[in-house]
């Protein structure tokens, strides 16, 4: 398959502006529209070094992670090593009955839940997007899920 | 999550201002219709009856950072010369052609408002009596028309050839002008 060009940045900008806006309300709430401004002006300082237009949507969702973490100051944690708890997973229903508790989950594990579940980002460049090995982020999605679960049934 | 105008319009003058862009573009409506301008931190540096692949025509003459934002001195400039209030431009141009075609369209920016010219006469104020053809060829792919006036050019028997908005268009702009043709 032929390599795709970088498309113009205005195309890149309509096609993504606003499914980042979405995923950055689910991160940051109310403070999203300033994250979402320094995302794309990010992607514009990083855009003429591109060398090929592949995988533009998981690179744009890779910059505003780091700005929302940036914005929720987290130091990037990695889960430890040897994490014997099984992988918990969802289904796209059930993430749509639990989204609303996003807002309490600690930051990586809010954004590889809503990457993973929200996005349907595959583990390998929910990885990228939080500077974290694959095994991380799954763990990261994985201890989120749980921890949804659990206030839903306290809640209830 | 729709991105409101509000943000949409604080996103582009951000990226403007920041420097960020190689080539911003806007739509100017005309009489003669929609024109397609671009401009880099140099000039205005092109304009278009066009508009098929547009942003992709730009991002290969001057690089992918291709954002659309207004242009406002460029859509005053040619507003004010289709009330016939304007007979020159004032515009910071900026050029990317080879050393011919450019002495030539420096010529062609000297042909006056209302006044026609012929191919032949322009090719040997460029220095090159004998390239009315190349002159023809150059006209076509003008990057600025109307600003550089290649409407003003015609054949040396006063037809008007050609024009890349299509000879109706030409025929509007000298009839602006005042210019006198058959």
């Amino acid at each position: 398959m032929a390599t795709p060009q970088v498309p113009p940045f205005e195309r890149f900008y309509l096609t993504h502006r606003d499914e980042v806006l979405g995923y950055l309300r689910r991160l940051l709430g109310p403070r999203a529209e300033d994250a979402w401004q320094e995302t794309f002006l990010r992607a514009l300082r990083a855009y003429g070094r591109l060398e090929h237009g592949r995988h533009l949507r998981a690179w744009v969702f890779t910059i505003a992670t780091n700005v929302a973490l940036d914005e929720l100051r987290v130091t990037k944690r990695t889960d430890p090593e040897g994490d014997l708890e099984p992988v918990a997973e969802l289904q796209r229903d059930a993430f749509r009955e639990l989204e609303h508790l996003t807002g309490d989950l600690p930051p990586t594990e809010r954004a590889a839940v809503v990457l993973r579940y929200g996005y349907d980002l595959p583990y390998a460049q929910i990885a990228d997007a939080l500077g974290s090995s694959e095994e991380a982020a799954r763990a990261a999605a994985s201890s989120g899920v749980r921890r949804l679960r659990r206030t839903h049934e306290r809640d209830h | 999550m729709n991105v409101t105008i509000d943000l949409d319009t604080k996103f582009r003058a951000a990226a403007v201002a920041e420097g960020l862009v190689d080539v911003r573009y806007d739509v100017v409506a005309s009489p003669v219709g929609d024109l397609h301008v671009a401009a880099t931190g140099r000039g205005l540096c092109r304009i278009s009856y066009d508009g098929a692949d547009w942003e992709e025509r730009l991002a290969r003459g001057f690089g992918v950072r291709v954002l659309r934002s207004p242009l406002d001195d460029v859509r005053r400039e040619l507003d004010e010369y289709f009330d016939g209030r304007r007979r020159e431009f004032d515009l910071p141009l900026d050029l990317r052609v080879a050393p011919f075609p450019a002495d030539v369209l420096r010529e062609l920016a000297r042909v006056p408002y209302g006044r026609t010219d012929t191919y032949g006469k322009l090719a040997a104020r460029a220095g090159r009596p004998k390239a009315a053809r190349a002159v023809g060829t150059i006209m076509n792919r003008n990057p600025i028309p109307i600003v550089l006036p290649c409407h003003r050019i015609v054949g040396a028997n006063g037809d008007l050839t050609g024009y890349a908005g299509g000879l109706d268009v030409k025929r509007r702009l000298l009839e602006l002008e005042g210019a006198s043709f058959r």
